[in-house]
C-alpha cells in the first residue's frame, strides 16, 4: 500500500501520516495527494539510487549497487563521523539548555508562560537564513563581540569564531532548540506533582528526588526532542554553510552538492536513502523504548 | 485537657489562609501518640488543607505545629517524621511494586539485604506478597491502596497522615479495607491521622473524631460521644440525622423546660444555661417517641405524613403544628405510629442535647466582621472563649451555621424545610 511505503520515511512524514491513517481510508483525494507529494518522490529516490550517470550527467536507467559502494569511501565515512558528532553535540546542548527552560516555564504563572513561549516561538515567524547572518555578524572578524573586545584593548587580533564547528553547534541549537523545549515542556506538564511530593515524604531531597522521580518521568520528552533535534541537525547544511564556512561537511552538505554541483543524483539519492534509513533506525530505537510517535507531534 | 507531653502532633492556633480565602481557621488539636483519629467534616472544608501542613507540603499562614514536641516550621517533608498516603496513591508508575515500596529504605541508604526484608514484611502486612514485579498499571485499585500503605509505613514514621484513602474504592472494598486499616493500626501502633468526609467511616474506625466544618474544629471527642453529645448544631447535623428545636430555655432543677414554637419539651440541665436563654434541642430519630396521651412535661404534638421502611427500621416523617417535620424511627417488630394520625411526642431528657444558640450568634457576628487588620487578636478570644467549655466542646460554629440555625430540623427535606424557617423567622420578628 502507498501510504504504508510512506509511513517509512522521515519521522515528520511519518508522524503526519500516522495521524492522517484513519482518515486516509475513507478520503480517497488525501490519499492521491499523499501518494503524489511522499510516496512517488521517495519511490524516485530509491529507483534512481540504483542507477548512474552519463559524461552528460544524464540518469542511466541501468541497475548498480555502485552508488552504494561509494559510500564506503573513507572521507565519506569521516564526514558521516563528524555529521553525527556535531548532531550529538547539538542535541546535549539543547538538552541542556532546554531542560532548565522547559522546567522553568512549566513552573511559571500562565502570563510568563505565554511571554516564554512567544520569545521561543519568535524566530520562527522569521527566515533562519536572516536569522543565521545575524549571528554572523555578531561573530564575524568584524563582528560585535570582536569589535568589543578589541575596543576594550583585551585582544589585538580578531578571534576566529566563526568557520569552525563551535559556530555550526551553536547554530544548530540556535535554530533546533524549540523542538527540544517543546516536548519536554509538554511532558513537564503532565507530570503528576503528587508523585513529586510523594517522593519528598519518602525522605527524598531535591537533587534525588530529580535523579528517581522527575528526571525519569520526564525522559519521554528528552527522547522526543532528541529526535527533533538529531535528525535535522543532520541534513541542515545551510547552517554548516553559512556558520561553518567550508570548514564543517554535514551529511547534508554533502547531499546538496551532488545534486546541485556534481549532478549526481544517483549518488546523491544513494546517500539520502542513508539518512532515511537512519531516521528509521531512531525513530524505531524511540518507538521500541516506549517512546510515542504523538509526543514527537508536540509541535 | 490534654498533657502536652501525650501528644505527637499538636497544632496551636494555626491559621491558614490563601489569599483572601481563610481555609483553617484558629485550629488547636492535639493528636495523641498511638491513637486513631479522624478530622471529619464536609468537602472544603480544610481537611486536606490540615493534613498537608503536617505533612510539610503547604506552610500554616500562622500559629504553630509540633511533631513530637517540636516545632517544625523549619523542616522540609523529607526531614519530617510523618508519611502519607496520597488520596490518589501517587505511586511511582516506573517503578514496580518493590521499588515503590523500598523507596523510603532506598533514601535512608539502607543495606540492600535489610531492605529486601523489610519491602517483604511490609507487603505480607498488606497481604501483597509475590507482587513485587508487578507495576501500578497492572494492579487494581485496592492493590494500589495496600502499596501506597506499605510505602508510607517502610520507614516506621511515628504518624501516618492518611487523606481519604478509601474514596476511590467500591463500597464493599471500603469496608474490608476499614476493618484492615484499623487492624493495621492496632498492630503498628503507629499514629493515624484520617480525614475523610464519611461519616460512617470514621465513626467505625476512629478513637477520636474532629469534626471540621468551614475551617473550624467544632468538636473533638470518641464516636460515642460525638454521636450523642453533639458540641454545635453542625455537628447535630452532619453526624446522622437530628431533629433540631429552636426554643427559649428555662431551667428547672436538673431539667430544663424549653418553649419551642410547636410546644413545650424537656432536656437534661447541664448547667450553664440561664432563664430566657435561646436554645437548640437536638433529638435522635431513634430517641424520639410517641404516643396518643402527653407527657409530662412536653406538649408536643406530631401527625404522621408517611412511613418508610428501611431494612430493619421504619422512619416516620411527621409533620408538627409549626410546619417543622421531625423524624422518628422504630426497629420493626416495634409499635409503629400510624400513617395520618395525631400522636404526642416526648423523649427522655437525657436523650436531648441542648445546645447555646446565643453564643453561636455572637460568634456569628464576630466571623462576619472583617477583621483582616486584627484577627489574630480576635481569634486568639475566640480561643479563650472555646477553652472554657474544655477542649472538647470546643470551636464556635460559623456564620454558616449560625445563619442557617434559622432554619428547622435538619432532618427534613430541605423544600420542606424551607416554608418552616420562613415562617419561624416571620414569628421572630
Ligand atoms: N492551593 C490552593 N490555593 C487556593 N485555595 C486552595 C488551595 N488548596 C485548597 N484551597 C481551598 O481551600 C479550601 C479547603 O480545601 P481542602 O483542604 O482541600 O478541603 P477538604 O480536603 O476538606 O475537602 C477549599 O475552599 C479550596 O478551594
Ligand atoms: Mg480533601
Amino acid at each position: 500500500m502507498a501510504s504504508r511505503n510512506a509511513t517509512q520515511t522521515t519521522g515528520f512524514l511519518r508522524r503526519r501520516l500516522q495521524r492522517a491513517a484513519p482518515l486516509l481510508t475513507m478520503v480517497s483525494p488525501v490519499t492521491v495527494w499523499m501518494v503524489i507529494l511522499i510516496a512517488v518522490p521517495l519511490i524516485y529516490v530509491l529507483f534512481i539510487s540504483f542507477c548512474s550517470t552519463d559524461e552528460a550527467h544524464h540518469i542511466v536507467f541501468a541497475f548498480t549497487l555502485q552508488n552504494y559502494a561509494k559510500l564506503f569511501d573513507p572521507t565519506l565515512l569521516s564526514i558521516y563521523g563528524n555529521s553525527l558528532l556535531i548532531a550529538g553535540l547539538t542535541c546535549l546542548i539543547s538538552i541542556l539548555i532546554g531542560y532548565p527552560f522547559a522546567t522553568i516555564m512549566a513552573n511559571s504563572s500562565p502570563f510568563k508562560r505565554t511571554l516564554m513561549m512567544v520569545f521561543l516561538m519568535l524566530p520562527f515567524w522569521t527566515n533562519s537564513l536572516i536569522r543565521l547572518y545575524g549571528w554572523r555578524s555578531i561573530l564575524g572578524s568584524n563582528g560585535f563581540i570582536n569589535s568589543v573586545l578589541q575596543s576594550l584593548g583585551l585582544i589585538t587580533q580578531p578571534l576566529e569564531l566563526l568557520y569552525n564547528h563551535f559556530a555550526v553547534v551553536l547554530g544548530m541549537v540556535y535554530v533546533l532548540l524549540p523542538f527540544m523545549v517543546l516536548p519536554i515542556y509538554t511532558v513537564i506538564l503532565k507530570l503528576d506533582h503528587s508523585l513529586l511530593e510523594a517522593a519528598s515524604d519518602l525522605g527524598a531531597r531535591p537533587a534525588r528526588r530529580f535523579l528517581k522521580v522527575t528526571l525519569p518521568l520526564t525522559s519521554s520528552g528528552i527522547f522526543a526532542g532528541s529526535i527533533m533535534v538529531f535528525i535535522p541537525a543532520l541534513g541542515y547544511f545551510f547552517v554548516s554553510n553559512l556558520m561553518g564556512g567550508g570548514t564543517t561537511q554535514l551529511i547534508g552538505n554533502v547531499i546538496a552538492r551532488q545534486f546541485k554541483e556534481a549532478f549526481n543524483w544517483p549518488f546523491g539519492a544513494a546517500l539520502s536513502i542513508v539518512l532515511i534509513i537512519i531516521t528509521l533506525v531512531l525513530v524505531r530505537a524511540y518507538t521500541k523504548t516506549g517512546g510515542k510517535m504523538d509526543d514527537l507531534g508536540a509541535m | 485537657m490534654l498533657m502536652a507531653s501525650q501528644a505527637i502532633v499538636e497544632l496551636k492556633n494555626v491559621d491558614k489562609r490563601y489569599g483572601e480565602n481563610h481555609v483553617v481557621k484558629d485550629l488547636n488539636l492535639a493528636i495523641n501518640e498511638g491513637e486513631f483519629l479522624s478530622i471529619l467534616g464536609p468537602s472544603g472544608c480544610g481537611k486536606t488543607t490540615t493534613l498537608r501542613m503536617i505533612a510539610g507540603f503547604e506552610q500554616q499562614s500562622s500559629g504553630t505545629i509540633l511533631v513530637e514536641g517540636e516545632p517544625v516550621e523549619d523542616k522540609e517533608p523529607f526531614e519530617r517524621n510523618v508519611n502519607t498516603v496520597f488520596q490518589s496513591y501517587a505511586l511511582f508508575p516506573h517503578m514496580t511494586v518493590f521499588e515503590n515500596v523500598a523507596f523510603g529504605l532506598k533514601m535512608k541508604r539502607t543495606a540492600r539485604a535489610e531492605i529486601r526484608e523489610r519491602v517483604q514484611e511490609a507487603l505480607a502486612l498488606v497481604q501483597l506478597e509475590g507482587f513485587e514485579k508487578r507495576y501500578p498499571s497492572q494492579l487494581s485499585g485496592g492493590q494500589k491502596q495496600r502499596v501506597a500503605i506499605a510505602r508510607a509505613i517502610i520507614n516506621q514514621p511515628k504518624v501516618l497522615l492518611l487523606d481519604e484513602p478509601l474514596g476511590a474504592l467500591d463500597l464493599k472494598l471500603r469496608k474490608q479495607m476499614q476493618l484492615e486499616l484499623k487492624r493495621l493500626q492496632k498492630r503498628l501502633g503507629i499514629t493515624f491521622v484520617y480525614v475523610t468526609h464519611d461519616q460512617e467511616e470514621a465513626l467505625t474506625m476512629s478513637d477520636r473524631i474532629a469534626v471540621m466544618h468551614e475551617g473550624i474544629l467544632d468538636q473533638l471527642d470518641a464516636p460515642s460521644r460525638i454521636y450523642d453529645f453533639p458540641a454545635t448544631r453542625f455537628v447535630a447535623d452532619f453526624i446522622g440525622e437530628s431533629n433540631i428545636f429552636d426554643g427559649l430555655a428555662s431551667p428547672q432543677g436538673k431539667n430544663i423546660v424549653v418553649t419551642t414554637e410547636a410546644g413545650r419539651v424537656l432536656g437534661q440541665n447541664s448547667g450553664g444555661f440561664e432563664e430566657g436563654e435561646q436554645v437548640q434541642v437536638s433529638v435522635r430519630p431513634e430517641k424520639l417517641r410517641f404516643d396518643s396521651e402527653a407527657r409530662e412535661g412536653f406538649d408536643l404534638e406530631g401527625t404522621v405524613r408517611e412511613n418508610i421502611f428501611v431494612g430493619t427500621f421504619i422512619k416516620s416523617i411527621l409533620l408538627l403544628s409549626s410546619g417543622q417535620e421531625v423524624v422518628l424511627t422504630s426497629l420493626s417488630g416495634q409499635a409503629v405510629p400510624e400513617e395520618g394520625r395525631s400522636y404526642h411526642l416526648f423523649w427522655e431528657p437525657s436523650d436531648a442535647v441542648i445546645l447555646h444558640s446565643r453564643s453561636q450568634e455572637i460568634w456569628s457576628t464576630i466571623a462576619n466582621v472583617d477583621l483582616s487588620g486584627f484577627s489574630a487578636e480576635a481569634d486568639a478570644s475566640a480561643d479563650a472563649g472555646s477553652a472554657e467549655t474544655g477542649g472538647a466542646n470546643a470551636a464556635p460554629a460559623s456564620a454558616g451555621a449560625a445563619s442557617a440555625s434559622a432554619a428547622s430540623a435538619s432532618a427534613t427535606p430541605a423544600a420542606a424545610s424551607a416554608p418552616a424557617a420562613a415562617h419561624r423567622q416571620k414569628a421572630r420578628a
